[in-house]
Parts: C-alpha cells; sequence; structure tokens
C-alpha cells in the first residue's frame, strides 16, 4: 500500500470511461447480407460488453479483475493488451507490456522448443540479445532439459505449457498480463509459478490478472476490480472485492 | 462503495490530450511498425522456410521439382502440341522467365491472403502490428523464389547471356513492382478475408487467370490483334505484364536477335508503377479500416 506522504506516482494503466460495443453479425456471408439487406431486417446486434468502465492502476499494484463469465473480464484484458479497441472513451498505457494470454499461442509444432522460445519472445516484443541473456534462465525454470531441441508437438501438454509460461515470466515488461493461466502444470509446478509471481510482485512490476478463481487472486494480488455486465459494481481490497463477487453470484 | 470512489477518482486523466509519456494499446504506425519488428520478422521467416518442407525427403528439392514440372509440361503442350514457338526464338527461355515470375506472385498473393486468417491463435491473443503477418506470407514466397531465379539465371548463362546494367536493372524493377502489388493485394484481400471468406476464393478464381492476363505463353503481338485498342493498353499497363516483360527484357532478350518489347515499355512501367502504389494505399487503408475488427470476427 502506498504511503500518504509520498507524492502519488502516475498510474501506468488508465482505462476512462471505456465502452466496448460488439456488433453481432447475423449475416455470415455475403449471401446473408444480401438477404439481410433486401428483407430489410437487422445484420446487425449490438452488445455493450463494457459499459463506461473507468479505473486506474498505479506502478507495483497487482489488480485481479473479477467476475463471473461474460462480465467482460476478457474483453478488459484484450482492450488493454490493445489486440481489440475500444467503441469509446480513452485507455492509455505507460511501459512495456506483456501478455501472459493463453500460454504457448504463438508456438508452431513443428519447431524445436528452443526455436519457439526465439519466437514467442520476439512476439512477447524482446530483442535477439535479451531473448539470449535470459534463454538459460527460461530454459532451466521451465524444466524441460535436453528436449529443449525437439520440436514442441512431441512434448506433453504440462511441457508445451509451462516452456509458454517461462517465455511470458521472463519477459522484459513493465506490466504483466495474465489470463487464467495459474492453472498450468501440477501442484507443484504451479507452486514455482507462484512464487516467481510474488518475486516479481517484489520487483515493482505491476500485474493484472484476471480469474474467477477467488482463492488463486487473494495470495497474489492486493486489490480487485469486480465486473458485472460490463459495469465496475465494485473496487478495492481484495478481500472484500472477493466478498462483493461473491454476494453478486448468490 | 466510499472506497470505490476512492480509488477511481485517483488521478484519472483528462480525456482530451494525452501524456506524452503514455502510449495508446493497439495503435501502430502502418506499414512502418514492420520495421520496428524486424527480429520477430526474420524469424517468422526462418519459420516459414524451416517449416515449409518439414518432415519431406526430397525437401527444399521440391522447390525445383515443381517448377520444372510445370514449365515442362506447358513447353510440350505449348510449345509441341499448338505449336505457339513459331516465330519465338527460344520460346523455353521465353517461357520459363515469365512462369517464373508469376509463380511468386501466385504463390504470395494466396499466402497474404490467407494470412490473417492462418494466424488467428495470435492475432486474437496479442497485439503485433498485423502488417506483419502478410508482408512475413510474401517474404516466405520470395525466399522460395530466389532459387528458381538463380536456376533460371544458370540456364540464360548456358545460352551466352551476357550482363548489361539494362538488364539488371529491368529485373529489379520487376521484382519490385510485383512484390509491392501483391503486398497491396494481399493486405486487401487478407482484411476482407477475415469477416468474408469469399476473399480467398475470389483470389483463387483470379489467380486461375493470371497466367492468361499477361504474356507468359503467348507474347504481347498475338493478342493485339484480338483485343480492342483499349483494352490492349490495359492489358498493357497491367503491373503483371509489365514485370513479365522486363523479366523478358532481362533474361530472354539479349540471347535472341530480335526481342519483340512491346512499344512504350518505359511509358507503362511508370504507369505500372503508379497502379502498384495506388493499390498498396488502398490495401493499407482498407487493412487499416478492417483491422480493428480482426480479433472479433476470427
Amino acid at each position: 500500500m502506498r504511503k500518504t506522504f509520498e507524492p502519488a506516482p502516475d498510474p501506468v494503466i488508465v482505462f476512462d470511461n471505456v465502452q466496448k460495443t460488439f456488433n453481432l453479425r447475423h449475416a455470415r456471408s455475403l449471401k446473408q447480407t444480401v438477404m439481410a439487406m433486401v428483407r430489410r431486417t437487422d445484420r446487425f446486434e449490438a452488445f455493450n460488453a463494457l459499459d463506461g468502465v473507468s479505473f486506474a492502476v498505479h506502478p507495483g499494484e497487482s489488480v485481479a479483475v473479477l467476475g463471473r463469465n461474460g462480465s467482460g473480464k476478457s474483453t478488459t484484458l484484450k482492450l488493454l493488451s490493445g489486440v481489440l479497441r475500444p467503441t469509446a472513451g480513452n485507455i492509455y498505457t505507460m511501459g512495456r507490456i506483456a501478455g501472459l494470454l493463453e500460454v504457448g499461442a504463438g508456438f508452431h509444432p513443428d519447431l524445436t522448443g528452443r526455436e519457439n522460445v526465439y519466437l514467442n519472445a520476439a512476439i512477447l516484443g524482446m530483442s535477439e540479445a535479451e531473448t539470449e541473456a535470459r534463454f538459460d534462465d527460461i530454459l532451466e525454470f521451465s524444466e524441460i532439459g535436453h528436449f529443449i531441441d525437439t520440436e514442441v508437438k512431441r512434448y506433453s501438454s504440462g511441457m508445451y505449457a509451462r516452456l509458454g509460461f517461462s517465455v511470458a515470466v521472463h519477459a522484459e515488461h513493465d506490466i504483466l498480463l495474465v489470463d487464467e493461466v495459474l492453472s498450468v502444470g501440477d501442484a507443484e509446478f504451479r507452486e514455482k509459478c507462484n512464487r516467481k509471481m510474488s518475486e516479481l510482485q517484489s520487483m515493482g512490476k505491476t500485474m493484472f490478472i484476471v480469474s474467477h478463481s477467488a482463492e488463486q487472486v487473494r495470495k497474489l494480488c492486493q486489490r480487485g476490480i469486480v465486473l458485472s455486465h460490463g459495469n465496475v459494481i465494485f473496487d478495492g481490497p481484495i478481500d472484500e472485492a472477493i466478498t462483493a463477487m461473491q454476494q453478486k453470484q448468490r | 462503495m466510499a472506497r470505490m470512489r476512492e480509488h477511481t477518482a485517483a488521478p484519472v486523466l483528462e480525456a482530451s490530450h494525452k501524456p506524452s509519456k503514455y502510449t495508446i494499446p493497439g495503435a501502430s504506425r502502418w506499414l512502418l511498425d514492420v520495421f520496428r519488428y524486424r527480429h520477430l520478422l526474420s524469424l517468422l521467416l526462418k519459420k516459414g522456410t524451416t517449416t515449409r518442407y518439414y518432415g519431406s525427403v526430397l525437401g527444399w528439392a521440391w522447390s525445383y521439382v515443381k517448377p520444372a514440372a510445370q514449365f515442362f509440361m506447358y513447353y510440350f503442350i505449348f510449345g509441341k502440341v499448338l505449336q505457339i514457338d513459331k516465330g519465338v526464338d527460344l520460346f523455353p527461355i521465353y517461357l520459363f522467365s515469365g512462369i517464373v515470375l508469376l509463380n511468386f506472385f501466385n504463390e504470395a498473393t494466396k499466402a497474404a491472403t490467407n494470412s490473417i486468417t492462418g494466424n488467428a491463435a495470435l492475432v486474437k491473443k496479442i497485439y503485433l502490428p498485423r502488417e506483419l503477418f502478410p508482408v512475413s506470407a510474401i517474404g516466405s514466397a520470395f525466399i522460395h523464389f530466389v532459387p528458381q531465379i538463380v536456376l533460371l539465371f544458370v540456364v540464360c548463362l548456358v545460352f551466352g547471356w551476357q550482363f548489361t546494367w539494362a538488364g539488371l536493372i529491368s529485373m529489379l524493377f520487376a521484382v519490385v513492382i510485383v512484390f509491392v502489388f501483391t503486398l497491396g493485394l494481399g493486405l486487401f484481400f487478407g482484411a476482407i478475408n477475415v469477416a468474408y471468406r469469399d476473399a480467398k476464393n475470389i483470389i483463387d478464381v483470379a489467380l486461375m487467370f493470371s497466367i492468361w492476363m499477361s504474356p507468359v505463353m503467348y507474347t504481347h503481338e498475338m493478342i493485339r490483334g484480338v483485343l480492342p485498342a483499349w483494352l490492349y493498353n490495359v492489358y498493357l499497363v497491367n503491373p503483371m505484364t509489365v514485370g513479365v516483360e522486363l523479366f523478358h527484357g532481362a533474361f530472354w532478350g539479349p540471347l535472341v536477335s530480335n526481342p519483340s518489347a512491346p512499344d512504350y515499355l518505359l511509358t507503362n512501367t511508370i504507369a505500372a508503377m503508379g497502379i502498384t502504389l495506388g493499390t498498396l494505399l488502398i490495401g493499407q487503408i482498407v487493412f487499416r479500416r478492417l483491422e480493428g475488427n480482426f480479433a472479433q470476427d476470427l
């Protein structure tokens, strides 16, 4: 928690009245589009995934975004990573952002583990020199060992996830986005992941975690933002946020 | 709820001006961003080359087998059976120099059109300048095209080809025109293909015609008599026609006594460059407009 006598640092993430509207397309092809135009039926149906969400995250904070399925959690994360753009409102970020969005999304099955580490690191915005400097750490953390020069399609799903997590967590970043990936690997590796995340936290990195599992985030985060139907219904200490979410569910 | 106010009322910035130290997620600088991601681009190209013939015994030999088989098929049917080679000296080289360039165009356009949908996992998960995908698709096709040019070059050397600056410049211009034209088409159809997969089929059909819409199998003189004058002119400024004619000038021209280049080839080249740049501009603008919806349409 920030001391009151320190000057408030500028936030690293700003969501300013962000709205995201999806057009649910009813016409799936050119033919259906033309048919809909002829019949004058609606080709689109608007749906607000986020409806005027505002918050600011300060450096070093670990924030959990909580909420039920369809509450807008993943949309928030995608907007933050830049994959989606807001319909209205503004989002600003400061510093490098790395996403743990579904580990191994950038893996190619026919490439070796080593080649995939370089490729995935580059996708996360790391330069060649940075990847080389961290390669040994990545390898050690992933516990892949000499399988690193085998094609990843021969990996077990646990190995695949471990390598993906390892690359992401070693990426050079100021803000780490995490999307329900703490469930990778066995219990031992999960424990290791949690330790690594705490370590990153103590280094002053900002973390932004999306989850619907209360127990996982209770240990990692100090602050929780609860979303419901695209609105912020609570923003405050994590324990109260979890209570607020559970009350909402009842 | 009091606590919530406290948090959100923390220094939320004025919406109207963005302080310079902040960035907006997903804001890109058009194609220029691709150069910022050179390292990633080189890895994507490497991925394209290493996985291309993964698991095949002959591997890169297929890059030669396929064009060679295609070449002999066309040579036999068009040269010998239909006897188009009457009056065209060294018809095999004429044919080969055009076909090599056309193959690059076809492969690159097709790959670029499918590049966004093919990388759906990445496009949906992580922000990268999306132009990277068509550019790397065309780059991979280009890497595949280089050994074919080398082969063509060696064959021409055997027939007594001699270096000229004009030849080299013609070849470079042809490659640049076709590359940029493909990039424009690839951005345009690649972006449309995300929402309407019809684009892929449109490109498939269009590429079927491409071999007839430039003087690869026949000479431009043969078509001059058939087309009305205005259509013939359109045909001549088509960037692929210009590219193929420049390739003929670079490789086949020096080997024969009277290479018949079309009149005003220089003017046509300039016009084709204009069309090419226009295509690129339109492709990029359409790509930009549709890019925001990629993640939700895939």
